[in-house]
């Protein structure tokens, strides 16, 4: 086998791995924290993506549209929720975040738009859309059936991911997008060149890894999220908002999609339901790091990213199957490991 | 036969349908896909509503089906009908080896697990050359009888219709039945039913089978229905669908499934044919619209629709009270008749640093009530666990009638005649207290699953539930005989413990805190009913925190203390030994 090939094939998988990564983190997050397995995920990461694309083209994107739309429905249901004990303060945050944010946003995005507007300013107002969309979501979509089952919330994030891309195909349409590089810097070293693009899709992965391995090992906001993952009914008992938990959990997970995508949409074409394949490659990882440890997971993510690289060099054919197949030893050696133990459901 | 007569005259309207004259042949089109769609949910009923078990991969298995038939009846020109055992065979197969790995693994593994293989199935089934790629396998034969051959929709309706109808005959009656029982206990955590004697790893490979086979007979009246067979329609995308068109229905009721195909299909159906008219050519407006009224439904019938539906009803179902009059023969006994019934011999329990049970022996002898008690933490209820195998000893020797069980499983500590209840119940809520009871005397009838399918198991049910109802009767419940066990109180639910526990026909019942919630009146009943028990040549172990309970009731008492055993002697022994004093009160008094 050639050197050069082998290395870049590393490379590509270590670039992709980080992606799934980073993915596959925020789907542990959720999970942890809500009960919620999370397939809009993909959605996120293609919002994220193409809403940068578009905004880059000077066009504004439909989704910070859609965020003004959920924020509306988000207070409506704030409202009913609480119509029997409505708050002057409660309302005035509900207005705020669910209405004054989307909107002030979606002017923002008006007034900012532009064929020259820095790249930087481009990626935090996509960031800032999905971010929206994010914890509206939760609000709408998971927040009034929290107590139930985990099949039934699973279900619930089936319906949202349908509903979300096909609105996505609405917003960008049929045709892929691809969106300006972050920075044109390139480093060489041997046979590689590493561009500025992956050294910060690289960066952002360490830097996530470690965020949110501080923040849920010191910060008492993290230890009160992994508090609800453990005991909902304690973690309430003890005061913690768990609703604001979820909101919380949300929010990371869309932001980081959000990211995922904007850093791959200048190496890859998106298109409108990309997303769904590339968040089940985080699953996998996901999976593979048991849904609870972050780095066994980050681990996975880059096994499964190489994984992927090789067999679409050796056998392209079947690089899908390889990569899901790639599951079944590892749930068979998790079989034998684990002990049976006894599960409580409800 | 009261419960039939819905199914019957369901049956009837169904076959009449697409004889009514002026009936569009596009709703027979919509018929027979929901149908074909009724027929896989029902198999997700059955693995997840009511076993625990939720697939996603359900999809991949009707793939199995139909290309089965497809390959055999295109390239080896094998007739359709020779062709059905094999597509349910191949599904059942792929069962077999899939849920081998798969329905170990616990919670929420198991999904994501099927999520991973019914992808990676889907993949392999549009890359390989003899499925066709992509393009699939087109010119499958219709089902044909003698020269008639099922070429339209209209026709190959009653074949569907047959099949989902016979399904739910026969996953009813399975449902209804000894292996039903078990299955239904599976959700509830597996502790409880494998102290009865339920293999639960065999019954969890059992739902997989059963639901991928009947996915497997969907898989092959669609390829027929349709005549050609290619990747799409069993990708994850159909998966998932399946998946929430059993929740949607209700996912713990045979007929939910097949309400959540309608549902789902009817609803698919409006969306496309309609939205565009509304909102203009507008395309996936469906799919966004789908996807919010699925999100809708799911917040206002977290359960589904058919439970939903049923407690609209006026009436309520009525249950058959069983004959009590039937024997149940005893359980086969074994020979050996020596006094000391369970002999514990330094019996060691380590949890990491934490010694829970600290090399403790004692007896147990024929006819007699010994009392385990011992400030919380003593080690009582771990005990418990180590003599009937739900935890492995770390150290020390069990026997029982003078055979040691060498860290047996549950369910081979029951066959010994040891049988318990537990501190904290685990009876399955949805279920009645009758058939709580019965899962008790689950060792004492031998029906297995087809038996069941096909109602030969009558004569052996009929024996199980007579013996549950008089367990039950004996311990003063009879009127509670058809709730539903989650809707009594507390102490009453240990009671219906005790009732599962004398299911087994024990020479030995363990008892943990069995009086824990009763008032004054049902703790003397309690007391009556062991003394009796022992009176009748049984032996009670039983823990319990009520002193005046178990010093009027026990014959001997063991005292535990930090895993440690403290004292053993009489009643009026224990109450004056100044270890035991000193444990409970402290070391002032």
């Amino acid at each position: 086998m050639n050197t050069t090939i082998m290395l870049f094939l590393l490379q590509d998988g270590i670039t992709n791995g980080a992606i799934y990564a980073l993915l596959g983190l925020a789907l542990v997050l959720v999970f942890a924290v809500t009960r919620v397995i999370l397939i809009p995920q993909g959605e996120f990461v293609t919002y994220g993506a193409l809403s940068y694309a578009m905004l880059a083209t000077g066009q504004v994107p439909g989704t910070a549209r859609l965020a003004v739309a959920m924020g509306l429905v988000a207070f409506a249901l704030d409202l009913f929720f609480a119509r029997k004990a409505l708050h002057a303060r409660l309302v005035i945050r509900s207005v705020a975040l669910n209405i004054v944010f989307p909107v002030a946003l979606l002017g923002l995005v008006y007034a900012l738009v532009g064929p020259h507007t820095p790249i930087a300013v481009n990626i935090a107002l996509a960031l800032l859309i999905v971010a929206a969309i994010g914890l509206f979501l939760y609000r709408i979509a998971f927040q009034p059936i929290a107590h139930t089952s985990v099949l039934v919330l699973l279900i619930a994030s089936v319906g949202c991911h349908l509903a979300l891309q096909g609105l996505g195909l609405v917003f960008f349409g049929a045709e892929g997008l691809r969106g300006p590089a972050l920075s044109s810097a390139a480093v060489t070293a041997g046979p590689l060149r590493f561009t500025g693009q992956s050294l910060a899709v690289y960066g952002l992965t360490v830097g996530f890894i470690v965020a949110l391995w501080l923040f849920f090992g010191y910060t008492k906001t993290g230890k009160a999220l992994r508090a609800t993952a453990v005991n909902r009914l304690g973690a309430r008992l003890v005061g913690i908002r768990t609703t604001l938990s979820g909101q919380i959990a949300f929010l990371l997970a869309s932001v980081i999609g959000a990211i995922s995508g904007i850093l791959i949409v200048p190496i890859t074409t998106l298109y409108y339901d990309t997303g769904f394949l590339i968040g089940l490659k985080g699953f996998i990882a996901a999976i593979i790091g048991g849904l609870v440890s972050y780095p066994l997971t980050a681990v996975a993510a880059i096994v499964v990213g190489i994984v992927e690289a090789f067999s679409s060099f050796y056998a392209s054919n079947f690089k899908e199957v390889i990569v899901f197949t790639l599951i079944l030893p590892v749930l068979v050696l998790r079989s034998l490991a684990a002990p049976q133990v006894e599960e409580e459901k409800d | 036969m009261t419960q039939r007569l819905p199914l019957i005259i369901f049956a009837l309207v169904m076959a009449v349908i697409p004889l009514v004259p002026g009936i569009p042949p596009f709703w027979i089109v919509l018929l027979d896909n929901i149908g074909l769609a009724a027929l896989v949910a029902m198999g997700l009923v059955l693995l997840t509503g009511v076993g625990g078990l939720t697939s996603f991969g359900q999809a991949a298995f009707c793939g199995f089906g139909a290309y089965t038939t497809a390959v055999l009846t295109t390239a080896y020109g094998v007739s359709p009908w020779l062709t059905l055992p094999a597509s349910l065979l191949v599904s059942g197969i792929a069962a077999v080896l899939l849920g081998l790995v798969t329905v170990r693994l616990s919670g929420h593994y198991l999904p994501l697990g099927t999520i991973a293989w019914g992808i990676g199935l889907f993949y392999l089934f549009s890359k390989l050359e003899f499925l066709g790629r992509n393009d699939g396998i087109s010119g499958i034969p219709p089902l044909s009888i003698g020269a008639f051959k099922m070429l339209s929709p209209d026709t190959i309706y009653y074949a569907i219709w047959v099949a989902v109808l016979l399904s739910a005959l026969l996953t009813m009656n399975l449902l209804d039945s000894r292996t039903g029982r078990a299955i239904r206990a599976l959700r509830r955590g597996h502790v409880a039913a494998e102290a009865f004697g339920v293999q639960t790893p065999r019954a969890k490979l059992l739902v997989f089978i059963y639901a991928a086979v009947l996915a497997g007979l969907s898989g092959w009246l669609y390829a027929h229905f349709q005549r050609a067979a290619n990747p799409t329609p069993f990708g994850a995308q159909a998966g998932i669908e399946y998946l929430f068109i059993a929740v949607v229905g209700g996912a713990g009721y045979v007929w939910g499934g097949v309400l959540g195909a309608a549902i789902v299909v009817i609803l698919k159906e409006v969306l496309q044919s309609y939205l565009p008219y509304i909102f203009g050519g507008q395309s996936q407006l469906e799919t966004i619209v789908f996807g919010i009224m699925l999100v809708l439904l799911l917040q206002l019938a977290p359960q589904g629709v058919w439970p939903w539906l049923m407690s609209k009803l006026p009436f309520k179902p009525t249950r058959k009270t069983p004959d009590t009059s039937v024997k149940l023969e005893h359980r086969e006994r074994a020979p050996g008749t020596s006094p000391v019934l369970l002999h514990i011999e330094k019996a060691r329990k380590q949890f990491g640093g934490v010694l829970a049970v600290n090399d403790v022996s004692f007896d147990v002898n024929a006819r007699e009530i010994v009392a385990l008690i011992g400030p919380n933490g003593a080690g009582k209820s771990t005990t418990f666990n180590l003599i009937t195998g739900v935890l492995a000893a770390t150290g020390g020797k069990i026997f029982v009638q003078g055979k040691e069980v060498e860290n047996a499983p549950p369910q081979e500590v029951v066959k010994l005649g040891v049988s318990r209840t537990f501190q904290h119940v685990k009876l399955v809520p949805d279920m009645t207290v009758l058939e709580n009871v019965a899962i008790g005397a689950h060792l004492r009838g031998n029906s297995g699953a087809i038996a069941s399918m096909l109602r030969l198991d009558r004569a052996d049910e009929a024996k199980l539930l007579a013996e549950a109802a008089r367990q039950i009767a004996r311990v003063g419940l009879s009127d509670q005989i058809d709730q539903l066990a989650g809707s009594l109180s507390l102490g009453q639910q240990r009671i219906v413990e005790i009732a599962r526990a004398l299911c087994v026909d024990p020479m030995l019942l363990l008892l943990d805190e069995p009086a824990a919630g009763l008032r004054h009146m049902e703790k003397q009943r309690l007391a009556a009913l062991l003394r009796q028990l022992r009176d009748g040549g049984m032996s009670v172990l039983l823990v319990e925190h009520d002193m005046g309970f178990v010093m009027d009731l026990a014959d001997r008492i063991v005292v535990l203390d930090f895993g440690t055993k403290i004292a053993e002697g009489t009643p009026a022994a224990i109450k004056r030994n100044p270890d035991v004093i000193k444990a409970y009160l402290g070391a002032a008094a």
